[in-house]
């Protein structure tokens, strides 16, 4: 336990770099695009822990990270809505949605 | 309307004729003839009408011409002026001008053919040859077929009118000059009409080039008079104090000892040597009958040439200017008597000889131009003026009648198929029972040329030439001028006895037969004027006509001058030189040729032997032109400046600088280029190589790249991480 009871920030730090290596790993090795998707969405989801404990643990006084962390929240939210509609689109055209085999942009 | 607009519109109507025809109308025939007559029917009922006018008010117009000026063009600090100007001697001279104008315009219709089918080989540029007709019965004839270019011939005597309409109303000499200069034009197109023939070519560019001659000396006259007086105007020139301060400045250079108003005078005399063919300018007259026959013969014989002896009459007063009443006259004067009344001599001569009936004419035009040079160069001013127009009249007359005959005989020549040169004296014979119209015409034309003493114009004007040069002892002239009168007479009868009377001597002479009305009213009329024309000009002392037929004509013309000339006094011997000559040249004509039968040899060739082979050929005249300017010309074109100087020096130089660049260029290509080249070769080679090597890596697989980002990303850090803690 650190000073004022509080969890230390390193064990957020921590539980962001798994989260962040989870999604990567998800990113990755996924072959579904919409489980890229879900890859990528892991990741913003951990940069934001390292948002708002970097926040509450080194300037609680000011809103910024907090602000932040929803600014990603909006961002992500978009992505996901353009991640999606080009996945349907791109399901439509092709009848897949397997990444390796969405290969046209090789020379 | 004021007279003096309407001298100014005068000119314009065939001027506006002529873009019309070029512009719009030149597609229709009928259109076209109809716009260039009407346009000639507008200036000719302008210049009656000034005429009219101008006899109203008699003798008294030679001080208060009609004038009216515009200025024109900057020159300097002062401005060139235009202007109109009409005194007795531009009003006589406009209703010449106006009369024959007419004439040919209206005669053109019926000599092109008008009316008749399109030929069947006929291209333009070529003379019509003529249409295969079928009559009611079957039968096919071959008629005169209608000149191709019918329209373009009204287009270019309308711009012919309209420079000699403004040469003669000009008030100066600038547009004097420019209608000059438009009528030289239009006389080289029109004798090129037909251009197809080369013949008609060679003639065009020799006629535009020895009149250019002419021209370039006169120019300098002109340029020459403007340094002089600041002035071209008429008015301004021939003032008394002008005149005197002219005629006392020694010339340019102090040439042969003359003085300033004799360098001008001579310098545009050769103006009017080059444009009125006198010797030794003249030979391009007898080729401009390569033109359409009558018009373009009749424009060098009537109006066009007449323009330089106008000219002259027109500068008389600058020309006599220093000379005093008695003694010597002056140079130029001097000039123009000897090379007048040499020409007149030389040309009557020629003609004696010509077997083409143009040719003849052409010839004694020379001839008779030469009578009105010698006439004003012994000072005879109202007599030079008054030959000038009666000759128009019965010269046009006798070269339209020409063409009638010509045009008769290619009917005949069509007709029977058989091809013989329907120009030929010779082959003609017995015309004037087929063509009685055209005969008695020309037989009246001839009668005036000859100057049949008491009815014809010609006998008045040539007598009062030869009265002149008696009167004031210019014996030399006179005789001369005698002479010519008589070779005159005796050729002029040469060609009608050759031409009308008599059996017909080819086939085609047997079936000639008369021309249209369009080609014979202008000869009727032409006619009245060969007789009449003279009647205004009988001298008052003359024993009894003088006394019924008042002489109006020296009275109004004469008084042009500041100064009337006075008249000589009556003498008998000139009257009845001149009436031996022509009666006895007539006769004389008719004895020799009254049994000539066809195939016979001119009898005149058995009388001259030799001399008639040197006639012939116009004394080799135009074999000596060609040796000495026109082989020289020939030669230092093609020898000495094509091939010498162009291509040998100019090319020479030119060839010798790219030279030294070109050595230079593939030395560079041989060496510095190769490396060059190697290089771009090898960077655009190896980029090639490299890039097929590794494009493998681009293999479209997203989730590749994302771990070679990965990859990389990792391994930068440790590289920084590990350099940060070293």
């Amino acid at each position: 336990m650190g000073e004022n009871g509080m969890i230390p920030l390193s064990w957020y730090l921590i539980l962001a770099a798994a989260l962040f290596s989870i999604g990567l790993f998800g990113v990755l090795s996924r072959k579904n695009a919409v489980a890229i998707l879900m890859g990528i969405e892991l990741m913003l989801n951990a940069v934001n822990v390292n948002l708002v404990a970097f926040w509450r643990y080194r300037s609680p006084e000011i809103i910024s990270g907090q602000a932040f962390a929803v600014i990603v929240l909006a961002v992500a939210a978009a992505e996901v809505a353009v991640g999606l509609a080009l996945i349907i689109s791109v399901y439509r055209r092709r009848s897949t949605v397997a990444a390796d085999e969405l290969n046209l942009l090789k020379w | 309307m004021t007279i003096e607009s309407i001298i100014w519109l005068i000119p314009l109507p065939p001027l506006l004729a002529f873009f019309l025809i070029v512009l719009f109308t030149h597609r229709s025939k009928a259109l076209s003839h109809a716009i260039a007559i009407g346009a000639a029917l507008l200036s000719w009922f302008g210049s009656m009408y000034v005429f009219l006018e101008a006899m109203r008010i008699g003798g008294e117009l030679g001080e208060h011409p009609f004038e009216s000026v515009i200025p024109w063009l900057p020159a300097g600090d002062s401005w060139l002026e235009i202007g109109v100007r009409v005194d007795p001697l531009t009003a006589v001279t406009l209703f010449f001008v106006a009369w024959t104008v007419l004439m040919i315009f209206v005669y053109s219709v019926g000599y092109h053919n008008f009316g008749q089918p399109r030929g069947d080989h006929d291209r333009k540029g070529l003379p019509p040859h003529g249409a295969t007709v079928r009559d009611d019965h079957g039968h096919k004839h071959v008629v005169p077929s209608v000149e191709p270019m019918y329209s373009r011939f009204f287009a270019f005597i309308g711009l012919f009118a309209f420079g000699m309409y403004t040469l003669v109303v000009s008030d100066n000499l600038l547009t004097l000059f420019v209608g000059w200069e438009i009528m030289g034009l239009c006389s080289y197109l029109l004798i090129g009409f037909w251009y197809g023939k080369i013949s008609a070519r060679a003639a065009m560019i020799k006629a535009f080039i020895t009149t250019r001659i002419g021209d370039m000396f006169m120019l300098l006259g002109i340029a020459y008079l403007y340094t002089m007086v600041g002035s071209l105007r008429y008015a301004d020139i021939f003032t008394s104090e002008t005149l005197a301060m002219l005629a006392s400045t020694p010339a340019v250079g102090g040439l042969f000892g003359l003085s300033a108003a004799g360098m001008i005078g001579i310098l545009l005399f050769i103006g009017t040597v080059g444009k009125s063919a006198q010797f030794p300018l003249h030979t391009w007259l007898p080729d401009a009958m390569e033109g359409p026959t009558p018009v373009s013969a009749m424009i060098h014989a009537a109006t066009m040439v007449s323009a330089g002896v106008y000219m002259v009459i027109r500068m008389f007063p600058l020309l006599t200017a220093g000379y005093d009443g008695h003694g010597p006259l002056t140079p130029t004067l001097m000039v123009m008597a000897f090379i007048g009344s040499f020409t007149a001599l030389f040309a009557a001569t020629i003609a004696l000889a010509q077997n083409d009936i143009k040719r003849v004419l052409a010839y004694s035009t020379i001839s008779q131009l030469g009578f009105m040079i010698a006439a004003l160069g012994i000072g005879a001013y109202v007599a030079a003026a008054f030959h000038l127009i009666t000759h128009a009249f019965f010269k046009a007359l006798l070269f339209l009648g020409s063409g009638s005959v010509i045009h008769g005989m290619e009917h005949g020549v069509l007709h029977t198929g058989k091809h013989v040169d329907p120009q030929n004296m010779f082959n003609m014979g017995g015309l004037a029972k087929k063509m009685p119209i055209t005969a008695t015409t020309f037989i009246i034309g001839g009668a005036a040329l000859a100057g049949v003493p008491f009815v014809t114009a010609g006998f008045w004007s040539k007598d009062e030439i030869l009265a002149d040069a008696f009167g004031h002892q210019h014996f030399a002239v006179f005789l001369v001028l005698a002479v010519s009168a008589l070779m005159t007479a005796f050729y002029t009868m040469r060609q009608i006895v050759l031409t009308f009377f008599g059996k017909p001597r080819t086939e085609a002479a047997s079936h000639a037969h008369e021309t249209s009305w369009t080609m014979t009213l202008p000869l009727m009329v032409l006619a009245f004027f060969a007789i009449t024309a003279g009647w205004a000009g009988i001298p008052d002392y003359f024993p009894l006509l003088g006394t019924w037929f008042p002489g109006f004509f020296s009275h109004f013309v004469g008084h042009t001058l500041p100064e009337p000339p006075g008249h000589v006094e009556f003498s008998f011997l000139p009257l009845l030189t001149s009436i031996i000559v022509s009666l006895g040249g007539l006769a004389l004509g008719y004895v020799v040729y009254r049994n000539y039968q066809a195939g016979q040899e001119d009898p005149l060739k058995a009388a001259l032997r030799g001399f008639h082979t040197v006639l012939q050929n116009k004394y080799y005249l135009d074999e000596i032109y060609d040796f000495l300017f026109v082989r020289p010309a020939y030669w230092l074109s093609e020898t000495f400046t094509f091939r010498w100087m162009d291509r040998g020096v100019i090319d020479g130089i030119l060839h010798g600088v790219s030279w030294v660049p070109s050595r230079i260029g593939s030395f560079l290509r041989m060496y510095p280029d190769r490396f060059i080249n190697w290089t771009g070769d090898a960077t655009s080679e190896g980029v090639k190589l490299f890039g097929r090597r590794f494009r493998v890596i681009q293999s479209g697989n997203l989730q590749q790249y994302m771990l070679a980002a990965l990859v990389l990303t990792f391994g930068t850090l440790f590289v920084y991480l590990y350099s940060l803690l070293r």
